[in-house]
């Protein structure tokens, strides 16, 4: 058989078997064998592509976190500064109030106070006035029992009308 | 021998002129020992087989052997122990006529090595064909079709049978360890399989097309390269020469043909007949662009069977041959064929390693090629 002259029956042969292979091969191999990788790469891009994605929300979350920290921070500090504001006004106006309620009751002390003075003094007045007048009786009692005396004081009260 | 007329695509494959350069020392060798070749002619290995103890003592002719072990045979020779001939008788399988007959390659053991009515040519220009005898094979008559399960025939079966066990077991692996790593061959077999489908099917094919060409690609990878490496092995079920035979690589190359002109799209043949970027007067009035374009078609698949054919049957040429050397210098002197066995055994290991790599190499050729083909073929036109 020649070296570079294809033989006949080795052609047919060769077709015919390499033609069985492909498709047997094809069939029972390499279809299932390809759609397996396949599965397989899948399956791993999938799983990759997840934990990316996880990583990705974590990432998020850890940020959304620390904002949300931030923001609570805030929130604490302008809570803090609007209740510090807060306690001063209600210091002030409470400060301011109890000035005022204080001169006020001094106020209304002093009135009573000047009230009650008065009041004790017209007492006090009235009391003299009685008591001078019981003063008074009892004297004007005494003196006029003796006519010379009465006439005296006559004389007397009637020097002190003219002087005044 | 047609060897003289080298194909046009000679001067690209150093292998291919490797390939006639060991062909011509292989004759040089044969006329050097031209005497005693005539005076022996009549004898070869089939007569010795049938009477080996007639000529236990014929001179060795490197040429005769190299080329018995390169191309097809119609009986498996696997070893020879003194007088002790172990061959395997294939069957002989042929239509003639119209008719077919069947018998054993066995029966060419006799004197003039014919069995019913058919001759096993021994020396010319038919030396190892089969035909009708007393008819002169030029003179026309009925011819002899030959369909025999020869040497190469059941190396091929044998290598299918053996592929088609290794990746049915190996599919049903996947079934069983599914999304589990691979085992075993499993393993052995993946990153080549990956390989093929990305590294040549989807970056020559594309993304959207491969798929349907992978069958074939796979198929032709592992053909390729299970026989290449089947072939090194020297001992039977190995060492027959199948990628390194013209008819397997022709077949091959003819599927490739066959797929790429069949998923030839519109934009593939515009192409070969308008060829784009070429100037007018290159297609009109003589249509030189398109005949060189169409000779292009033909001469793709040509030179996939030439490059894999030279390469491995140059492989086992040069194997041969420093086999050859020992037992040349042997017939000088012993002593002589004992020093340079160890030369010569040394190339021997380097060059097997050497094949190692080549039918690796040319398994990856052929496929990526018949990719870059079944590509070219199916491209979608660029839209601007």
């Amino acid at each position: 058989m020649e070296l570079i002259t294809p033989g006949l029956g080795l052609v047919f042969w060769m077709t015919l078997a390499f033609l069985f292979l492909v498709f047997v091969l094809g069939k029972f191999a390499w279809k299932p064998i390809l759609q397996m990788l396949k599965e397989r790469e899948t399956s791993i891009h999938d799983a990759l592509n997840a934990a990316n994605q996880a990583r990705e929300e974590m990432k998020q979350l850890k940020f959304s976190n620390e904002q949300l920290l931030q923001e609570a921070k805030n929130e604490r500090d302008a809570m803090l500064n609007e209740a510090r504001k807060v306690r001063d006004r209600l210091l002030e106006e409470a400060r301011i109030k109890a000035s005022e309620e204080a001169s006020r009751i001094v106020e209304s002390a002093k009135a009573s106070i000047n009230n009650e003075k008065m009041a004790a003094m017209t007492e006090l007045k009235n009391q003299i006035a009685e008591n001078s007048l019981t003063i008074a009786k009892f004297i004007l009692k005494r003196e006029l029992s003796d006519p010379q005396k009465q006439e005296e004081y006559v004389q007397e009260l009637l020097k002190e009308v003219k002087f005044n | 021998m047609t060897a003289n007329r080298p194909p046009l695509h000679v001067l690209r494959f150093p292998a291919l002129i490797l390939l006639f350069g060991l062909l011509f020392l292989s004759r040089l060798f044969a006329s050097g020992q031209d005497h005693t070749v005539l005076v022996q002619a009549k004898d070869s290995v089939f007569e010795q087989s049938a009477k080996p103890e007639g000529h236990a003592e014929k001179p060795f002719n490197a040429g005769e052997m190299i080329m018995e072990h390169v191309v097809d045979n119609h009986e498996w020779h696997v070893a020879e122990i003194g007088s002790l001939h172990l061959t395997i008788p294939l069957p002989i399988i042929l239509l003639y006529d119209g008719k077919l007959y069947t018998f054993c390659s066995s029966r060419f053991h006799n004197e003039a090595h014919s069995y019913q009515g058919f001759k096993l040519e021994e020396k010319g220009p038919h030396k190892g064909k089969i035909v009708r005898e007393g008819e002169n094979s030029a003179a026309g008559g009925p011819a002899v079709y030959d369909f025999s399960i020869t040497k190469i025939v059941l190396a091929i079966l044998i290598s299918t049978f053996l592929l088609i066990l290794i990746f049915v077991s190996v599919a049903g692996a996947y079934r069983r360890n599914k999304d589990k790593a691979p085992s075993g061959i499993q393993s052995m077999v993946e990153p080549l399989i990956i390989f093929i489908r990305d590294d040549i099917a989807k970056s020559s094919i594309g993304e959207k097309k491969y798929e349907k060409f992978m069958p074939f690609l796979l198929t032709v990878f592992f053909f390729i390269f299970f026989n290449n490496l089947f072939g090194l092995i020297p001992f039977f079920p190995g060492g027959a020469n199948v990628t390194g035979n013209i008819a397997v690589t022709l077949v091959m190359a003819l599927f490739t043909f066959v797929i790429t002109t069949v998923n030839g799209n519109k934009h593939y043949w515009v192409d070969i007949i308008n060829t784009p970027g070429v100037p007018w007067w290159l297609k009109l009035p003589i249509p030189l662009m398109p005949i060189v374009e169409i000779i292009g078609i033909i001469t793709k698949p040509f030179v996939l069977m030439i490059r894999l054919f030279a390469n491995i049957t140059a492989g086992h040429i040069i194997v041969l041959g420093f086999v050859s050397l020992i037992f040349i210098f042997g017939a000088i002197s012993a002593a002589l064929g004992i020093g340079v066995s160890v030369v010569s055994v040394a190339f021997m290991i380097f060059m097997n390693l050497l094949e190692l790599l080549v039918a690796f190499i040319q398994a990856y050729v052929f496929t990526l090629l018949s990719a870059l083909y079944f590509g070219l073929a199916t491209i979608e036109p660029e839209h601007h």
